[in-house]
């Protein structure tokens, strides 16, 4: 097969100067081999999982190697621990030990201490939820997260309550690690919404994507007049990064002869300049936050969409585009500007799925607006039927104050809840499903 | 035939061709096309080489040509044909 030169000018240019790479290589596996009401034996069997966690390890290496395209990290899905805690008191230690697995292979996040619980908080999600703080701080790779709300079953304010409150008891590297979702999906390669999920196979690849900068730079080398010409632009390019997250998963499963599940076709910015969301957004002469971003993510979406449902035999994941505040160099400036508040978050969240994502709130503001902050995105979720999460880092600091979290966690912004009071904590129960309940027979 | 390639980045100057072609022949490395271009506002030179013949695996020559690169004052990026065949065709 011939090149041009110009196709492979665009290809190097994209891989090397635009920072075109693949954000997660995910092994999702079912783990639920090692059920026991024996504590010790389940820790023991899950120790078994060391050689498909080296073997997987090395598989993404030589991949990376082989193609020359880099893959920053490494992930691994477990089935959802609450599953275990049915039987099992103590999950912290089931952490502990998928933690210690991690760090001896060489994988980055082991995620899927999580929990599902939007009708209700029933044995296992009840152990789960109320042990997450200590799980997830005494570990480093562990992540986890909490469904509780979904188009299907309502929001289950209970959980959001409980979640809320685990949350403010941890430190900021902890609480990056856990989210709280509606419709979480089975095969999310992204942490924390990564788990095996309900009716996959004993093991799966799936890729997670990341080319903001590819899109960004495609705008502005092209500078488009109309909105067709956005749309066609950012088609084009999103057709690309997606066509390379389904060879690398292609040649992991391959090579580990697993099946090959899904590519998330997400928009996954990190802080480094030149890899931010809103910079696409603002490529189109939009600064975000101001009038207009959400007419501009709603296109950006849309053209991703439409351009990697081509590239790709499966679509996954969340597959939309994440604007979490501290992991892009933009949303985080224009936090701190004060163009990007909470409620243009909760907007934003209509045409993306990261909701308010890596977001610090003040522990001063109190429980109540934060409870009532996730109760807002997970009822918008179920109400136009959409996969969305919150993942909020609770610190002692005052609203408009930042913490650096470094590498890929990037500066997180202390965003100011309104302090009107809110009483909508105070009810207990579920919110009933959406009548979009009904359309489903 | 499994395909490469090769892009050699930096300031024009005598020898390079020379350099990193005698680095292909050394280790069984079919050239099949060369073309020049202009990447970063600088010099580059594109070569899709057939690796086949080779009995290194493709990073290790990776690793050498980067060496050879460094000798020569270039940058030497490879990439697997694949790569190419993915995101540039449907």
């Amino acid at each position: 097969m011939r090149f041009s030169a110009e196709e492979i000018q665009e290809v190097v240019r994209m891989l090397n100067e635009e920072d075109l790479d693949i954000r997660s290589v995910t092994l999702s596996i079912n783990t639920l081999y090692a059920l026991s009401d024996d504590e010790r034996k389940v820790i023991n069997k899950l120790k078994d999982l060391d050689k498909t966690f080296t073997s997987f390890a090395e598989a993404v290496d030589k991949v990376s190697e082989r193609l020359g395209v880099r893959i920053v990290t490494k992930r691994i899905a477990v089935s959802p621990v609450q599953i275990f805690l049915e039987t099992v008191n103590n999950g912290v230690e089931i952490a502990k030990v998928l933690d210690e697995l991690a760090e001896n292979s060489g994988i980055d996040y082991v995620s899927g201490y999580s929990a599902f619980a939007e009708r209700g908080i029933g044995r296992g999600s009840k152990r789960l939820i109320e042990s997450l703080s200590e799980a997830i701080g005494s570990t480093k790779r562990i992540t986890g997260m909490i469904n509780a709300a979904s188009t299907m079953s309502g929001v289950n304010a209970d959980a959001v309550k409980e979640f809320v409150r685990q949350v403010f008891s941890m430190n900021p590297t902890s609480s990056s690690r856990v989210s709280i979702m509606a419709n979480a999906p089975p095969d999310s390669p992204f942490v924390p919404s990564a788990h095996h999920g309900e009716g996959m196979p004993n093991l799966m690849i799936n890729v997670a994507v990341s080319g903001p900068g590819v899109i960004e730079s495609a705008l502005r080398r092209n500078s488009p007049r109309t909105f067709r010409e956005i749309h066609e632009i950012i088609k084009a390019s999103a057709f690309k990064i997606t066509r390379l997250g389904e060879l690398i998963g292609k040649k992991v499963a391959e090579q580990m002869g697993v099946n090959f599940g899904v590519v998330d076709l997400s928009l996954a910015p990190s802080p480094k300049q030149g890899d931010s969301v809103a910079a696409i957004i603002e490529a189109m002469g939009v600064k975000m936050g101001s009038h207009g971003s959400l007419a501009a993510l709603a296109i950006l979406m849309d053209a991703v969409k439409k351009g990697g449902a081509m590239a790709t035999s499966s679509i996954g994941g969340l597959s939309s585009a994440f604007i979490p505040v501290s992991e892009d160099s933009i949303m985080a400036q224009r936090a701190e500007e004060g163009y990007v508040d909470l409620f243009t978050l909760i907007a934003l969240s209509s045409v993306c799925n990261s909701g308010v994502d890596m977001v610090g709130l003040s522990k001063s503001q109190g429980e109540e607006k934060a409870i009532g902050l996730v109760l807002d995105v997970l009822t918008l979720g179920i109400t136009i039927d959409k996969i969305l999460g919150v993942r909020i880092i609770p610190v002692d600091s005052p609203p408009g104050s930042t913490v650096e979290l470094g590498g890929l966690l990037g500066k997180v912004v202390i965003m100011k809840l309104k302090d009107a009071d809110t009483k909508i904590a105070d009810f207990t129960g579920f919110i009933p499903n959406s009548i979009k309940r009904i359309d489903m027979g | 035939m499994e395909s490469a390639v090769i892009v050699v980045v930096g300031a024009d100057k005598p020898g390079i061709v020379a350099g990193i072609s005698s680095k292909l022949a050394e280790n069984n490395v079919n050239i099949i096309d060369i073309s020049q271009t202009v990447l970063r506002g600088m010099f580059a030179m594109i070569m899709v080489v057939d690796i086949s013949g080779s009995e290194k695996p493709i990073g290790k020559l990776r690793e050498e040509l980067q060496i050879k690169g460094k000798e020569l004052g270039v940058e030497v990026l490879t990439y697997h044909g694949e790569v190419f065949k993915y995101m540039e065709r449907v």
